[in-house]
């Protein structure tokens, strides 16, 4: 009952559980022999809970074992759908419900510009599929909101439309359009889309580094876990992390005054730029914006960054980037990142490891976690980039008049882009953040809500370091 | 030499900012700059309570701070650097 809390829904506990039970049985060398026992110690008995019955639960529930594993290797793509899960949601479009009164205004006829909407004998409204093109207008000006746009949640929350419906109406998704954001992931009702999980990596990693004798295994962890752990302290968490048998913890946000820094001055030099901290937004220009690709920022990631630094001082060190983001999961196999990250998981993936090693992190002993300034770890909310860009700006006494233009969400970035584009933004740079409020909105978070933004403000506001120079001044040996 | 400060958060937080901004100033008014590489590190993992964790080769110092300094790098840099390498100090 405990456990539930620590997610927004049911369709995440139940990832969860597969994801720790896979843990568990990794950590014990039992996998390969009880991996098929699984689906069956999560559904036991005979009475379905969730589907039509107790071997469709199994069936689908063997899928996310395959998932926790690491999914379609022939797959390239990061997010993925178990067609078996899908429940081939209704997709009508714009269509009159019984909440229509059958009224004398009409108003959904008056606005229609194509004339889809006539009536029947009561008055009742009817919309023609073969005129309407779903612009929404009737939905919007009937008195009764009786007008409902059926869309598939997994549709509807892929801004970039990706997905479509395959052949047995089962969700399909276009993975030269796909941008890894995990925005669908988090909406399915039925959790028929999920991101594969390296977790399997991770645990052997760590294994293999036989308590940090024959390799260190760092963990950087973005600055969005500030706002995700509500039941234990951060310091907890760093130290439950440590209990998991990493060697050491380190905010990803010192990559990101690392990253304000450079970036900074890279636009000064360029003259427009836009960021390239987030994934999901560098893969949407590649893939919709290919002539704006040379006005991406060439800074790495912060995450990127700070592996490339670790290595530095370290070079037999394993990098483990701990987040909200799916993206992430590509960005780290891309040839220019992966020497410097090993492997992703989401703060999902380390609530299962940690459950999977029955760590009390709530009993635990605060750790610290301290490098990074306010500026770097507030890149983890919407316009906490453009803040700290101009912070750096400041800091270097670079006179230049910035306009940034802080986007949040793809939506937002689209229009950025479109308009520059025609060279008609009146900005100089653009901050993309794929998910809406930022990374606090990432797929891998536990928890997504109004609150999460003012943690991480208040995480900022609890840095040592007041500067970004201050923070990254110990970095230049 | 390879001199290298933690960094980690626990150091950071004892102060190894100051620590590396002392060894850069010491190392430079005895002309060792050229002797020294001098490096960060993420936690050497002997995390304690007094200072700052530092790596000479081999050697591990631990709790180095503002008032220690001078008898740390007097002991553990100076004297092995300019006896030559030796450091039974």
């Amino acid at each position: 009952m405990s456990s539930i809390r620590k997610f927004d829904t049911k369709v995440q506990h139940l990832k969860y559980k597969v994801l720790r039970e896979v843990a568990r049985l990794a950590w014990n060398d039992e996998l390969l022999e009880h991996a098929l026992d699984i689906p069956k110690t999560i559904a036991p008995g005979k009475v379905p809970t969730h589907r039509c019955c107790v071997y469709k639960e199994r069936a689908i529930l063997a899928e996310r074992v395959k998932l926790a594993m690491g999914g379609d290797k022939t797959n390239p793509n990061v997010i993925e759908i178990i067609d078996i899960a899908c429940d081939e949601c209704p997709m009508g479009g714009y269509e009159v419900t019984t909440a229509c009164r059958g009224c004398l205004a009409h108003r959904c006829e008056d606005v229609c510009k194509r004339g889809a909407i006539s009536f029947d004998h009561n008055h009742v409204a009817h919309i023609d599929k073969s005129k309407c093109v779903e612009c929404g207008q009737c939905a919007k000006v009937c008195p009764f909101g009786a007008i409902s746009n059926f869309q598939r949640p997994c549709v509807r929350s892929c801004k970039v439309k990706a997905i479509s419906m395959d052949e047995n109406k089962a969700a399909s998704i276009d993975n030269n359009k796909c941008i890894s954001c995990g925005a669908c992931v988090y909406q399915c009702p039925f959790g028929a889309i999920n991101d594969k999980s390296f977790i399997l990596d991770v645990i052997d990693i760590i294994k293999k580094s036989e308590g940090s004798k024959k390799h260190k295994v760092y963990a950087v962890i973005a600055p969005s876990i500030s706002s995700q752990f509500t039941y234990a302290r951060l310091g907890q968490v760093v130290a439950g992390i440590k209990a998991l048998g990493f060697h050491t913890v380190i905010e990803a946000a010192l990559g990101a005054d690392m990253v304000a820094m450079a970036e900074s001055r890279e636009l000064v030099e360029k003259g427009f730029l836009t960021s390239s901290c987030c994934p999901a937004f560098v893969a949407y220009i590649e893939k919709n914006f290919p002539a704006m690709v040379e006005h991406i920022s060439h800074n790495p990631s912060p995450a990127a960054a700070l592996g490339k630094f670790i290595k530095q001082t370290d070079p037999s060190a394993k990098v483990i980037f701990i987040g909200p983001c799916t993206a992430k999961k590509m960005e780290f196999q891309k040839e220019a990142v992966r020497p410097y990250i090993d492997s992703v998981i989401t703060f999902e993936e380390l609530q299962a490891l940690i459950d999977s090693r029955d760590l009390d992190i709530a009993g635990m002993e605060d750790d610290v976690l301290d490098n990074a300034s306010y500026f770097g770890r507030i890149f983890a909310r919407s316009g906490g980039l453009c803040d700290a860009v101009t912070q750096a700006l400041k800091e270097q006494n670079i006179d230049f008049k910035l306009k940034a233009l802080p986007c949040d969400g793809i939506e937002a970035c689209r229009m950025a882009l479109l308009k520059a584009s025609k060279k008609v933004l009146d900005a100089n740079f653009i901050e993309g953040m794929a998910c809406v409020g930022g990374c606090i909105g990432g797929a891998g978070c536990l928890t997504h809500g109004e609150k999460n933004k003012a943690e991480v403000d208040k995480y900022g506001s609890e840095a040592h370091e007041k500067t970004i120079s201050d923070a990254i001044s110990l970095l230049n040996f | 030499m390879i001199v290298q400060v933690c960094v980690g958060s626990s150091c950071h937080l004892k102060g190894s900012p100051e620590v590396v901004d002392l060894l850069r100033k010491h190392l430079a008014a005895d002309k060792l700059e050229d002797d020294v590489i001098l490096m960060g590190a993420f936690c050497i993992g002997k995390c304690n309570r007094e200072g700052v964790t530092v790596q000479l080769d081999d050697e591990i110092v631990c709790g180095v701070n503002r008032e220690n300094f001078l008898d740390f790098y007097r002991q553990h840099i100076r004297e092995p650097l300019l006896n030559g390498g030796a450091s039974n100090g």
